[in-house]
Parts: C-alpha cells; structure tokens; sequence
C-alpha cells in the first residue's frame, strides 16, 4: 500500500511539474491541480472537524482553560448557523462576524503582538548578548529614528540619509540573500519530496 | 527552459550526490539550535515532558509549501523518538492540509518506532485557519499541555511573535525558523539560538542520517556558490561597461 501511495504521489508530482515545460503536460497539470483543490476544500472540513474534536475533548476532560474552547465551539456552531440559514454573503452576517468579531479580534492581537515585539527587543540583549544582536537594535533604533513623524518632518540625516540607505541598501541585500537560500531550500526539499525520499503522506 | 535546466542539474546532483554520501558520510559544521534540539529530544523524554512543534500555515499548494515539508521532516524525526514518552510530541498547522499531513506523519513515526497502538490523532492539530487564529491556538498548547521546548518551523508571519511569547512567559525553551522574511527577523528576537534562512531546510540532515538530506545540504551550497560568482561576474562585467 505505501509503495503504491508514492507511485501514485510521484507520479502526479512529475506530470504537475513537466505542465510547466511541456504543453502537452498542461492538459493533465490543469486537472490534478483542480483535484488538489477539491481535496484541498474538502481538508478544510476534515481540519474543522479535528478542531472541534481537540476542543470538545478539553471541554469533557475539564482541562485547564476548557472554558475558551467551550466558547470556540459555540461560536463556531453559532457561525455555521447563521451563515446556513442567511447565507455567508449576507450583510448582517458579515456585519456581525467579519466586522464585529474576526477584524476586531485580529486587531486587538496585532496591537498586542507591537508590545510584545517591543518587549522582544528589550529583553534580546539579555538573552544573547553578542554582536549580532547588537547590531540588531542598533539597526531597529535608526529605522525607528528615521521613520519618526515630527511636527517639522523627518529627522535631519536618520530620516533622508541613514533610514533610506539601510533599508534599501544593506536590508534589501540581507533580504534577499535569505530569499535566494530559501528558495535553494524550497528546490532541494521538493526534489526530495519528488524523489520520495520525504514521505509526508506516510510509511517509510 | 533556464528554470528546466536548473531543475535537471539540481535533480542530478542530489542523485550523484547522495550515492556519494552513502559512502562517505557528511561533515556538518555546529549550528546551536540543532545541537540543542537533539540535547532537548533527550531530555523531554527523562523530564516526562511534552515537545510542540508550531509548523505554521504554509500552503501545500503553492511556494511556501517548501518549509512544511521541511518543518514535516523534522516532525517525522521527533515523533519516531519521542514516541515512546508518556507525554508525546505535539504538533499544530494553521493550514487543512497540512494538518492531515501533520497527523500522517506523526503516524508514520510511531509506526517506524513500532508503537503505532500509542498514536492518537489528537496530536497533530488545525489550530485555525487564518495565520493569528492559528497562533491563538497554538499558543495554548505550551500553556496548558506541560511542554518542554515549542519548535517553530515552517511558514509563519508577524503571529509568530504571540507563540514565541507565550513560550517564553511559561519558560519553555523555543527552537524557531521561518521562510517569511517578517517572521524570521520576530523569531531572531525572540529565541535563544536562532535559524537563519537556509537553516530551516537543514533541520533533516542535522537530525537524521539520511545521505539525501545531507546531500541536499551540499546541493545547496553548489548552487549558492554558483549564483555568487554570477552575481560577482555580472558586478565586473557591468563594471567594465561590457554590459
């Protein structure tokens, strides 16, 4: 059965890779990308219901902080609700869960995620205290020096000089030089994949 | 056709490569994180602790799918270790089918360790579907299920900075690497030892004695080399006004 997964799993890996070569492999790249998104879709159900699995098992153990996952759990069966008998694009709808709770939420963790950054950077030097981290705050202060709105403009040489040339001169180089080695990561890791040296749809 | 040429050498080397490395084995210079990793899968075991690997929300269906299947391989080594700890790893996706993937994988290392009956589906987890759903659920795992060390590897964003906290306020020791560029510079600030770049595909090789994981490493250097003397080349050639 595993062999004949990673026959089947090579096999569509190459025909998907030579439809960007070859035209006549477009034909069947097409289809089996359309599948993976019909399975794709259909994983996100699969995904849902795992999730509801984890959540309704803290809730029966009494776990620690089982409350949050008994809210999760409403929430999600009063969201289905709503969106079946309204339909999802419906404005109340929307009104209610997009704008009244998925945006604030997301909102609301993205402030806290700016005090909890600030709180990395102070505590970095206590951790690792060496150059590299050095040259990290040093390099955050200038950007954040430079980037300042004043009521007279930008800083005088952070905001015209320094923040221009560090950002599109030394970070655009570091940048993408980590790029090009995750994509170098990215190729090798999928030819593996492609070879079957790397299962991750089981058995070795 | 460069893309197709570039493919085909990459695919050879990895090929001639990894026949090479089945006789003689690599030699991989130290990087922390990975020493500590293979110290702390030793350890979990004896503290009667829990590892949580944070594998992101990268989609299998397009480039980022890259660093799932890295952060995948390295989920596969630590469940066949971990396997046969009374509190066994844990691992989250913010994306469906990664989260499949993540419980098939996690199901093939019990199965390679010979404790399939052990495997619950539980551990491998869909935490959410949006990249901070996800990371409101992965952060309760290293709160609430006595974890030891929280690895984050694959595709994660600025989220990533709500787990790594959550991490750090329970004390739990973070391994982290991103593919996203946003992500990477949250988790250099944030974890011990961090992984650059590259590093997050090199988890397998440091990991496991697999000569294509090690060989992979090698045919990323070649090429890195490759695309450096380009560069240079193309600097003196434009230098010299021949282009």
């Amino acid at each position: 059965m595993r062999v004949f997964t990673a026959i089947i799993a090579i096999t569509v890996g190459i025909l998907v890779l030579l439809g960007y070569f070859l035209p006549q492999a477009a034909i069947f790249q097409v289809i089996l990308l359309d599948w993976a998104i019909i399975l794709a879709g259909a994983a996100a159900l699969i995904g849902i219901l795992n999730l509801i699995n984890v959540h309704a098992d803290k809730v029966r153990r009494r776990a620690k902080d089982s409350m949050y996952s008994a809210i999760l759990i409403l929430g999600l069966f009063i969201t289905f609700i709503f969106a079946l008998f309204l339909k999802p694009q419906n404005v109340y709808v929307q009104a209610f869960v997009l704008k009244g709770i998925i945006i604030p939420v997301e909102a609301s963790l993205m402030a806290l995620l700016a005090v909890s950054l600030l709180y990395a950077a102070v505590r970095l030097m206590r951790r690792r205290a060496d150059l590299m981290s050095i040259v990290f705050i040093v390099v955050a202060a200038l950007l954040f020096l430079g980037s300042a709105t004043l009521p007279f403009g930008d800083v005088p040489i952070f905001g015209t000089l320094v923040r221009p040339w560090v950002s599109q001169v030394l970070a655009l180089g570091g940048a993408r030089g980590i790029l090009i080695g995750v994509a170098l990561g990215t190729l090798t890791t999928g030819l593996r994949v492609l070879f079957g040296v790397d299962r991750p749809y089981g058995g070795k | 056709m460069t893309a197709l040429a570039i493919l085909i050498v990459a695919a050879f080397l990895l090929f001639v490569i990894t026949l090479w490395k089945r006789r003689s084995p690599a030699h991989l210079r130290e990087i922390p994180a990975f020493t500590k990793l293979a110290h702390t899968l030793g350890l979990s075991i004896e503290d009667g602790k829990r590892l949580h690997v944070s594998l992101g929300h990268g989609s299998l269906l397009d480039a980022r799918g890259g660093s799932a299947f890295a952060g995948l391989a390295l989920l596969r080594n630590i469940a066949e270790r971990t396997s046969v700890s009374d509190m066994p790893s844990v691992a989250s996706a913010g994306d469906p089918a990664l989260g499949l993937l993540t419980q098939d994988t996690l199901q093939a290392g019990y199965q390679a360790a010979g404790v399939e009956d052990a495997y619950v589906h539980t551990m491998g987890r869909v935490t959410g579907l949006t990249p901070f759903s996800y990371a409101a659920g992965a952060m309760q795992i290293p709160q609430n299920e006595n974890v030891s060390t929280n690895i984050v590897i694959g595709h994660l964003g600025p989220e990533a900075g709500l787990i790594t906290d959550a991490a750090e306020r329970n004390n739990i020791n973070l391994i982290g690497s991103s593919d996203n560029l946003t992500g990477q510079s949250i988790l250099f600030a944030n974890t011990q030892d961090p992984l650059i770049g590259e590093e997050l595909f090199a988890a397998g090789a440091y990991l496991n004695s697999d000569p294509a994981h090690a060989a992979s490493l090698t045919v990323q250097d070649i090429f890195r080399w490759a695309i450096i003397l380009i560069l240079l080349a193309g600097a003196a050639m434009k230098f010299v006004g021949a282009i």
